[in-house]
């Protein structure tokens, strides 16, 4: 059975309501709780649904084209100084097409982690989070072998403190990707694999960055034509390391 | 302000979220041309009162407050909100959340179920609740933006919300259900 003192605050964990230090104790109690992390994991899934399920309607061009003229037409203060307001619906317009541009791109690019937040989460809870179980990557990288459109290198990981759990496919968007568990003390981290296509480009158009997405902390990179992202609750040093340990491997 | 720096500021902040208010309006409304009316009524009755906006205050939760008001004085409005669910009587009690069976299995069916049945279950859950969906999981506002959008209480948010997702849940399974036995 879920935990009573923390199954009630599961929405607003989920919904990032919570304040810092009860999200770090949410974080912890769910590490250790199956029950909660089950639980917790079924509300994103429908958390996540109701987000693509609600971004269904778009309005026309033709009523777009409307509004846009009528909000502009009633600033319009005399003829004399049309062109004033012209431009001036011009420059809002075009900051207005940059700001919705960047607005969607921000929103994808959440809508991508949150996918791929799912993905961590639901492997963790899984009794059976990988595929190809084994610490050696010369077992495991084979095992994609006809499974990916690509291949990828994995480091030697003897005496460095982490340590390789096995993979498994993974779908993101529709394209296949590798999905790699490894541990390091008692954490997991979860390394995803994909070709970087310009849909994930553009929402991520830096080479490397570093974001926080319900807490996880997540490292992405972009080499050969892979995109990379590394997600985990360990600390960013820890995640850091992995990732460069991978990207001297892919070098 | 003039006039004209009072327009220019408007549409700076209204024109970016049209896409989110009209989302949102053909939701409440589930008519194209009625979605269309609420929109453009909401940004005459904002343009017209925008200088009663109070600047650094949040635009968003101000302007969609306009269109929900503006909804449930509406034809539509009007009766969506004679249709409220007889649970929310007591949305201003903060919910007990109750433990749902750990043998449900609806973790497996909400990973089957396609958008399409998620979208009509969404559409079949009571305006009361998919309001309140919407802004907290398309929108992504935070508890106090939709207690600001809503005027409630943010505890009547949480209470909404938890009830909200249960008519979900419950909905999406007897969808499912059906599917399976057609």
């Amino acid at each position: 059975m879920p935990d009573d003192r923390w199954q009630p605050k599961l929405d607003q964990y989920l919904d990032s309501e919570l304040s810092a230090e009860e999200m770090r104790q949410m974080d912890a109690h769910l590490r250790e709780c199956a029950s909660c992390a089950s639980d917790a994991l079924r509300r994103l899934q429908l958390k996540r649904a109701t987000r693509l399920a609600g971004q269904r309607y778009a309005p026309s061009a033709e009523f777009r084209r409307r509004i846009e003229k009528q909000v502009a037409a009633k600033g319009r203060p005399a003829r004399r100084w049309l062109w004033i307001p012209a431009l001036a619906s011009l420059v809002v317009l075009l900051a207005a097409v940059v700001t919705v541009g960047r607005w969607y791109e921000r929103s994808r690019s959440q809508q991508l982690l949150a996918e791929l937040a799912d993905l961590h989460v639901a492997d963790l809870a899984s009794p059976t989070p990988v595929d190809v179980v084994s610490s050696d990557r010369h077992t495991v990288k084979p095992w994609f072998q006809g499974k990916l459109p690509f291949t990828f290198d994995l480091p030697e990981l003897e005496g460095t403190g982490y340590k390789l759990v096995g993979g498994r496919v993974a779908y993101l968007e529709h394209e296949p990707g590798a999905e790699l568990l490894f541990d390091v003390g008692a954490h997991h981290i979860s390394v995803f694999i994909f070709r970087d296509r310009p849909e994930i480009e553009r929402v991520f158009p830096a080479h490397e960055s570093k974001v926080r997405v319900l807490s996880f902390h997540v490292e992405s990179w972009a080499a050969g034509g892979l995109r990379y992202f590394a997600f985990s609750d360990a600390s960013p040093e820890a995640i850091e390391g992995l990732c460069r340990l991978l990207k001297q491997a892919g070098a | 302000m003039s006039a004209h720096d009072a327009s220019a500021g408007f549409e700076e902040l209204a024109l970016p979220l049209f896409d989110s208010l009209y989302n949102f309006a053909h939701w409440l409304t589930q008519n194209r041309d009625e979605a269309e009316d609420l929109v453009q009524e909401t940004y005459v009755k904002a343009l017209k009162g925008f200088g009663t906006f109070q600047p650094g205050t949040n635009f968003r939760a101000w302007i969609f407050r306009i269109l929900r008001n503006t909804f449930l004085t509406s034809r539509t409005g009007l009766a969506a909100s004679r249709t409220v669910p007889l649970e929310s009587n007591n949305d201003d009690e903060p919910e007990q959340t109750v433990a749902i069976s750990r043998e449900t299995p609806e973790s497996i069916l909400l990973a089957e179920a396609s958008q399409q049945q998620v979208q009509a279950a969404l559409e079949q859950v009571p305006v009361l609740y998919r309001e309140v969906l919407l802004l907290c999981d398309v929108e992504e506002m935070s508890y106090q933006e939709i207690a600001d959008t809503l005027t409630v209480p943010i505890g009547t948010v949480m209470s909404r919300l938890y009830r909200a997702r249960k008519a979900l849940r419950a909905t999406l399974a007897g969808k499912m259900t059906e599917a399976k036995h057609a």
